[in-house]
């Protein structure tokens, strides 16, 4: 069984964000980065459907920077057994359905059996590339994948889908299909000394194919800091106890709970 | 030239949300000039198509085909193309609910289109509309235009217009039967995980922690917060999926939707999934060491600081005010 999960590069979650230049994305070149969460869960599945099954190729593949290999090597890392990293350093400046082409041209000769995704980035947050991807590449797709039954693993796949407010919902699905991965569908093993030692053996194959134009993309015009909606009442003024001090003051005599 | 908009349904029994679809169809359509009809995709003659007909639509279709009686990307793609080229619409407008993100972005790349989603607000310059998303899990706005011909697809969040605002009139009812090709994935019946056993929708006063509280151990300093306040615990779900509180304390999309009295964020930074579930608490605290954290645009008292230093502080204040 040969699975790709798609794992992208996205700003630390407690980063500082700086609004760039031209007001069209954030100002990367500072800041910290880190696997997008929910592709972590994606990977994760993917080891331990190989193990269930006893067989198969989980290949990792990264659209992005150069900076973006550390993905690819902490994957690998982690049990992985070989990664694409597709080159662009614009990567944020694409549409979806442009990552989703430029993915699908990347990774269509591999014929893989399943696709795996995180369900979004953290970043754009698009939500798109997964859905789009199982389109052009003619197969069927799930998304928010919350559980797969490893019980039977001989031939269908099948799957929890998360719905919303506590539902779920069980599929079905024959192979090849691409699968969107939730958050929080399993632990994440950390990598062992011994992985990371075998991963610097393990082949990261580079491709820097040109990127479509696409006729009918979306474009970021511009990013800024949200309006506020509300009046918000800032205590302690960096104190967090006095801030503890007046903020029960305000729970005695304007929110009225004590 | 028309809108489209999506009512979603399980077995003909309306998700609200397709009301405040309605009303951003709706209010696109008056700023363009531009008549809305509803598209029901069933495999029968819905019975929602009557209720849907009361208000202010030119049109509402019911896209008829045996094999959409119970929800499947498949299936819902196949219908929304053959509406789509039967009726040309200049714009398909949907709530960005988990369904419409199934199969929504499939349609639109199957048409050779882009889907602009989980929009917050539109727009209009002149007749050509400015989408705006939050980025970056609600730290950043974005506004975002679309190239090329129309179709037009948009999402818009949870909560971006209000239900209650769908004008009402009356609209023509029509079927059309559509052509559904092979479903390749077999649905089982929906269900609900058990019931919670924690109902935090009753909660006067709900004490959340996230990703800020560090470890399990120190689920215990937001559980002495709680106690002295006669509060809930809660959570955000990296917390949840850790495992440090059962899932049955997810405050979120995915979780549970509360509005309590008083709400008291602990080292949440306010994800969009979060805040849908929260933001209708009377009185909203925060307390946060990142001073940036999308939670504070929406919070009523906002402490920047380090939460292992304001709790406890909190707790014996607390304790001292209630004597």
């Amino acid at each position: 069984m040969k699975i790709i999960v798609l794992m992208k590069q996205v700003a630390n979650k407690d980063a500082v964000l700086r609004i760039g230049r031209d007001e069209k994305w954030i100002d990367e070149s500072e800041i910290s980065h880190q696997t997008n969460e929910s592709d972590g869960y994606a990977l994760e599945e993917a080891l331990r459907l190989k193990e269930a099954k006893g067989e198969g190729e989980v290949i990792v593949c990264t659209l992005g920077a150069q900076s973006a290999k550390t993905v690819l090597k902490d994957a690998l890392a982690r049990g992985a057994d070989r990664a694409i990293h597709i080159i662009n350093e614009n990567e944020n400046r694409l549409s979806p359905h442009q990552i989703a082409k430029t993915i699908a041209d990347a990774i269509r000769d591999e014929n893989a059996d399943l696709v795996f995704t995180g369900l979004q980035s953290d970043d754009a947050s698009y939500g798109q590339t997964g859905v789009i991807l199982a389109e052009l590449l003619g197969i069927p797709h799930a998304t928010i994948v919350i559980e797969v039954d490893h019980s039977n693993l001989n031939g269908n796949l099948r799957l929890k889908r998360e719905l919303e407010s506590g539902w779920y919902q069980w599929f079905t699905y024959k192979l090849p299909a691409l699968l969107t991965i939730q958050s929080g569908i399993s632990q994440i093993r950390y990598a062992s000394l011994k992985g990371i030692m075998a991963a610097k053996k393990k082949e990261i194959r580079e491709v820097s194919p040109s990127i479509e134009n696409f006729a009918a993309a979306q474009h970021i015009d511009k990013v800024y800091l949200p309006l506020k909606t509300k009046q918000t009442q800032m205590l302690g003024d960096g104190d967090a106890k006095r801030g503890a001090v007046e903020l029960v003051e305000k729970l005695r005599t304007e929110v009225r709970v004590l | 030239m028309s809108i489209l908009v999506f009512i979603e349904h399980k077995d003909c029994t309306l998700n609200k949300i397709s009301l405040e679809a309605i009303v951003a169809a709706q209010s696109i359509g008056k700023e363009l000039g531009l008549k809305v009809s509803a598209v029901i995709p069933c495999d029968k003659d819905c019975a929602l198509a009557q209720e849907i007909s009361q208000y202010d639509l030119e049109r509402v279709i019911v896209a008829k085909n045996e094999k959409l009686n119970i929800y499947t990307p498949d299936g819902y793609a196949d219908a929304w193309q053959r509406i789509i080229e039967k009726t040309n619409p200049q714009f398909v407008v949907m709530a960005h609910t988990y369904q419409v993100r199934d199969f929504a972005p499939k349609v639109a790349a199957r048409l050779g289109k882009e889907l602009v989603g989980d929009c917050i607000r539109y727009t209009n310059d002149g007749g050509k509309l400015t989408f705006t998303r939050r980025i970056f899990l609600g730290k950043l706005d974005a506004d975002v235009t679309v190239e090329g011909d129309a179709p037009y697809f948009v999402t818009f969040q949870s909560g971006a217009f209000r239900g209650d605002n769908a004008e009402k009139g009356t609209a023509q009812t029509e079927t059309i039967e559509v052509e559904v090709g092979e479903i390749r994935m077999s649905p089982e019946e929906p269900f609900q995980e058990a019931k919670a056993s924690v109902d935090l929708s009753k909660s006067g006063i709900i004490v959340a922690v996230g990703r800020g509280i560090k470890s399990q151990e120190n689920i215990a300093v937001a559980q002495q917060l709680a106690d002295v306040l006669g509060a809930d615990l809660a959570a955000s779900r990296p917390i949840c999926d850790a495992e440090w509180l059962p899932i049955d304390r997810q405050i979120g999309s995915s979780g549970q939707t509360v509005a309590p009295k008083v709400y008291i964020a602990l080292g949440i930074s306010g994800a969009i999934q979060h805040i849908v579930g929260m933001k209708n608490a009377g009185t909203i605290i925060a307390i946060n060491k990142d001073k940036e954290a999308p939670i504070f645009d929406i919070a009523d008292y906002g402490i920047v600081g380090d939460l292992f230093e304001a709790v406890p502080t909190l707790v014996e204040e607390i304790k001292k005010a209630k004597g």
